[in-house]
């Protein structure tokens, strides 16, 4: 293993970002942390690398797990001395999970989050979501709850399949 | 005192208001009433958690007394919790649940967003990030408060029930102490005043559509920031805390 340090920084930036963006949300695995949004920066000083890690739901028990996931991953490619920064400003968003990311959800079978974060009325109508099997708009919410904090549990009233949709916030 | 000093004490009431509340949800976990209900509970336990423990991690670095949030929440005792008697109470039935909700997120929501505009940063971006989950446990709350409401004779009068038990703790909400004028004055922090008004509008307004009357103006109870809690709250605390009382240190 040739530890990346004797490369230039922006060589080592561009690896270690494209590392990250192959290490999946242990949630969602279709999707890597890169997707989802939550690599706000990555710096390296003196081959000392500090990635900076914006959480998604505040008692998202996988944060814990992601953070420990970068730190390995890194280590595994030679770098040694890398620390996480937790970054909560600006709040991490769906807003702020990527296009290609949005299309990995889908076809896992995930509908991804429709429209801005925070828009809706308090006792406004719900939105309308793409079947991610049929693309069929004729759905149902069954609840705004899921398996994970970010799920919410619909159905298919034309191919009659369950699925998930990422909730905006 | 210092205004250094009211910020880190707000701070640990924020806590504890987030934390009660999320230990209150959790006893839902395995008791809901319905699947799809017991994940929404699990799901909004598990947020407040997550606030809590932010808010008492920079509680704690501010207080510099090399505390952490788990030596918070686990080893102090019933009088040095200071969150509002309202989150303590107990879950009742589904009904007593969603008011308990609508009546404190409500609240929260305002006091977060008046948070978010404030000049600690460390605060500022906690409030922001809490912010964006509470709106979804309102308007969950407020849907089902709705349905119950303007639902069947018998779930109107459960949650009309529900709405005269709980409004007594809804007086303490607004009634500020000092550290709250500090907030106010030092930090640009919530205007209880202000923020009084307004959930009076916006509770009118989902009560108004749940078809049920807003409480008359009543006597108030009130201590939870003084440390003076009601019965049920040692019972929380003693189940939350066994595990560290009973294995101090104990850790995995």
């Amino acid at each position: 293993m040739t530890p990346y340090v004797e490369t230039s920084d922006s060589a080592g930036l561009e690896n270690i970002w494209a590392w990250l963006a192959e290490l999946p949300d242990p949630e969602v695995p279709v999707v890597s942390v890169v997707d989802l949004g939550m690599i706000r920066d990555v710096e390296i000083s003196d081959g000392a690398v500090r990635v900076s890690v914006a959480p998604t739901y505040s008692g998202c028990p996988a944060t814990d797990v992601i953070e420990q996931n970068i730190v390995s991953c890194l280590r595994d490619k030679g770098i040694a001395d890398v620390t996480i920064r937790r970054v909560l400003s600006p709040p991490w968003t769906t807003d702020w999970i990527s296009e290609a990311g949005r299309e990995k959800l889908r076809a896992y079978g995930i509908a991804p989050p429709i429209g801005s974060a925070g828009k809706r009325s308090l006792l406004g109508a719900l939105p309308k979501i793409a079947c991610p099997c049929c693309a069929s708009s004729n759905t149902e919410q069954v609840s705004e709850f899921g398996s994970t904090a970010c799920k919410a549990s619909y159905k298919c009233r034309d191919c009659l399949e369950p699925f998930e949709y990422f909730k905006c916030i | 005192m210092t205004n250094h000093q009211a910020l880190t004490k707000y701070l640990f009431r924020l806590g504890d208001n987030a934390l009660i509340l999320a230990q209150r949800l959790g006893e839902l976990v395995a008791n809901g009433p319905e699947l799809e209900e017991e994940l929404a509970t699990a799901n909004f336990a598990l947020d407040y958690l997550g606030q809590a423990r932010m808010f008492y991690a920079r509680a704690c670095e501010l207080e510099g007394a090399g505390r952490d949030e788990d030596e918070i929440a686990f080893l102090r005792g019933e009088r040095e919790f200071e969150n509002f008697l309202l989150v303590e109470q107990p879950n009742g039935h589904f009904g007593d649940t969603i008011v308990r909700q609508v009546l404190f997120d409500s609240f929260y929501i305002l006091q977060l967003e008046a948070l978010a505009a404030c000049s600690d940063p460390g605060t500022a971006e906690i409030a922001a990030r809490a912010q964006k989950e509470i709106q979804y446990h309102l308007r969950h709350a407020a849907h089902w408060l709705v349905r119950l409401g303007d639902g069947t004779q018998e779930s109107h009068a459960r949650v009309a029930d529900s709405l005269q038990n709980f409004w007594r703790y809804t007086g303490e909400l607004f009634d500020g102490d000092g550290i709250d004028d500090l907030m106010h004055s030092a930090f640009d922090g919530p205007d209880l005043q202000r923020i009084a008004g307004t959930w009076h509008d916006n509770v009118g307004k989902i009560l108004q559509q749940a078809t049920l009357q807003m409480p008359e103006d009543q006597w108030m109870d009130g201590g939870g920031r003084e440390g003076r809690h009601t019965e049920p709250f040692g019972y929380l605390l003693a189940e939350m805390q066994y595990m560290q009382r009973a294995f101090p240190g104990a850790s995995w």
